[in-house]
């Protein structure tokens, strides 16, 4: 029963990430290239435009959410194993995630890329 | 890709990669805060290591969302995954840790995808064709001022 908790948390904390991620990086494509918004209309603008955005909020809530599933997680399973299983999971999960939502081209450089990077993460942590 | 947005995408590695460890070793000085006795958590942040490790996650936010504003998730992410290289490295070096075979493979793995992406072109989710100057005129998004700017 333990495993199915840790497991659970694991997940949850995968997809919470996820959408967080998935949220801030929207948020920012519409807020646009910050560093010519900065030369055109100077810091407080980016502030506001980005305090301005809904899908900032939404990102930042979602980061909370991954962020309790972490403890929740850590309650019951090792550290050695929810850090490196979950940030694998979020890292295959964005190319997704973000093939879909974001309509980022994914092509195959991109998935051998996060493959790479999950695993050695998985390895590197575990 | 500018030289200032390279120094952006470090930054979020090198941010992360120390934001991380400044936090947990100023949290066992600190040692366990329990749950009926949350003002502890607050003088947890008079800590110098807690409070300096805040500033860094703080760091790490902003260059973050800066690298999002120009870049694709897809090549974020990887791109800043040299963290976990640092971390084993700064381990290895610094700390003076000892770093397994297995750690070693995935850092080379990690490594591999980072070298992966970095030839790619860093935004494709607005443009249609392959180029990033041709991406770079699709994002602009604002409407042209009329010489008002600084």
């Amino acid at each position: 029963m333990r495993h199915v908790y840790t497991w659970s948390a694991i997940v949850l904390m995968a997809l919470t990430s996820v959408v967080g991620d998935v949220l801030l990086a929207r948020a920012m494509k519409q807020v646009g290239d910050v560093h010519a918004l900065l030369r055109r209309s100077g810091v407080l603008a980016v502030v506001g435009r980005i305090l301005g955005n809904p899908n900032f909020f939404l990102g930042v809530a979602a980061m909370a959410c991954a962020f309790f599933s972490l403890l929740f997680a850590l309650s019951w399973g090792d550290v050695s194993l929810i850090a490196p299983a979950a940030a694998s999971l979020t890292f295959i999960g964005n190319a997704f995630a973000a093939k879909v939502f974001l309509h980022e081209r994914v092509d195959r450089r991109r998935w051998i890329a996060a493959g790479l990077v999950a695993a050695g993460v998985a390895l590197l942590a575990g | 890709m500018t030289f200032r947005k390279y120094l952006v995408l470090a930054g979020v590695a090198v941010f992360a990669a120390t934001g991380d460890p400044m936090l947990s070793y100023g949290m066992k000085q600190v040692g366990a805060v329990s749950v009926h006795d949350l003002p502890n958590l607050f003088a947890a942040i008079l800590n110098p290591w807690v409070a300096g490790g805040i500033v860094l996650l703080l760091a790490f936010f902003a260059s973050y969302m800066n690298a999002l504003s120009w870049a694709d998730l897809t090549y974020v992410l990887p791109a800043t995954s040299v963290s976990y290289v640092l971390l084993a490295l700064v381990a290895r070096f610094a700390l003076h840790e000892q770093v397994s075979l297995r750690r070693w493979l995935g850092i080379a793995l990690i490594s591999g995808g980072v070298g992966f992406i970095a030839g790619g072109p860093a935004l494709t989710s607005h443009a249609h064709d392959e180029n990033s100057a041709g991406a770079s005129a699709v994002r602009e998004t604002e409407p042209a001022s009329t010489g008002v700017d600084r």
